[in-house]
């Protein structure tokens, strides 16, 4: 990647520092609110630290603490939270080029990865500021999320009753948070959102907490496998792919 | 060891390997348009299963529980106004938490 810009490769570098820092500051303070949610899901304090610490990918914790307080299995709970890891895999893929990493370095960056670390330094116009960028974000962002998620789990723990306090909506509203930029993306994401919707709450009845969380992944299946996700109207197989069908089975 | 430790333990592991993966594996394996297509589609697909049963599940059955849709609504109403993170989630907490208060939910 070359250096096309007039602007020195210094200033690059330390504009994707300030960046990142900035970034992962406002965004690590909402640790808070997943410290606060985990506890009142039922898990320890310490059970909450060790997952903001080596999981550190904030879906996949609400979604675990999320099926924790839902008393479903735990196999379906720890299988949808690892669902949702699989998109850092694609950062890493996207990622490996440019930070260039063996070793233990490798082993200490595979963990810095994260939707908003992977963001900043994709944003770089050089190598050198996608490094700098990602590694700032890294630091500021671990530090920032596991102290306050440490304080949202020690503070939640002397609040009375949760729901009192509206912490049964964190999860949710996280979770609607993390998908609202993904639904501008285009129309495909939005049906398979309206898909994957649908077919969780008509498997509610029927099976076990936490499964109807994976079947929706079908969603996503249908749709990358459909020739073309801006078809108007899907074979009827691809009913979990096709937004027509899906609007309807929601509102029923 | 209890099983929700061992479920943190798990799930703590399977996200670290996940992440390492990406960086280990060679850039070819995901180059398969579909195979890219399903991982982005993935997280769409299961956030929005998890907004759905939270707001409407109660163990196996769908309830109504007006303070936290209410609360969902002011999650919306915060994300159209383009407002962070933690603006959004205090937002919801925050109006399930009054309509309680009220005895409206």
């Amino acid at each position: 990647m070359a250096d096309t810009t007039a602007e020195p490769a210094g200033w690059q570098a330390a504009r994707a520092t300030r960046n990142g820092i900035a970034l992962g500051l406002a965004v690590g303070v909402s640790g808070l609110a997943f410290g606060a949610a985990a506890v009142a899901s039922g898990l320890t304090v310490a059970q909450t630290a060790v997952l903001s610490l080596l999981a550190y990918t904030g879906a996949s914790q609400f979604a675990l603490a999320a099926a924790i307080a839902g008393g479903g299995s735990l196999i379906a709970g720890t299988t949808g939270a690892v669902l949702l890891g699989t998109r850092n895999t694609l950062y890493g893929l996207r990622l490996a080029g440019l930070l260039q990493v063996r070793g233990a370095p490798r082993l200490i960056a595979a963990l810095g990865i994260t939707d908003e670390s992977t963001a900043v330094a994709l944003a770089q116009p050089t190598r050198a500021a996608a490094r700098a960028g990602f590694r700032a974000t890294f630091a500021s962002l671990y530090l920032t999320w596991n102290a306050a998620s440490l304080a949202g789990a020690i503070g939640a723990g002397h609040l009375g009753s949760p729901a009192a306090f509206g912490l049964d909506v964190v999860g949710p509203a996280a979770f609607l948070a993390l998908l609202w930029p993904r639904l501008r993306d285009g129309r495909a994401e939005r049906c398979v959102a309206l898909a994957g919707a649908a077919i969780a709450l008509v498997a509610t009845p029927f099976c076990p907490p936490g499964t109807p969380v994976i079947l929706a992944a079908a969603a996503a299946l249908g749709a990358a496998l459909l020739p073309s996700a801006a078809r108007p109207a899907g074979p009827p197989s691809g009913d979990a792919a096709t937004c027509p069908a899906a609007a309807g089975e929601a509102r029923g | 060891m209890t099983g929700t430790w061992i479920a943190v333990l798990v799930t703590a592991a399977s996200c670290y390997a996940l992440k390492l993966a990406g960086l280990t594996v060679p850039q070819r394996v995901l180059a398969r348009p579909r195979a890219q297509r399903f991982a982005s589609l993935v997280p769409v697909a299961l956030l929005a299963a998890l907004i759905a049963v939270e707001a409407f599940g109660r163990g196996r059955t769908l309830a109504i529980d007006p303070a936290r849709l209410a609360g969902l609504g002011a999650a919306v109403v915060a994300l159209l106004l383009r407002a962070p993170f933690l603006v959004v989630i205090l937002a919801a907490a925050g109006t399930a938490a009054v309509l309680r208060a009220v005895g409206a939910g």
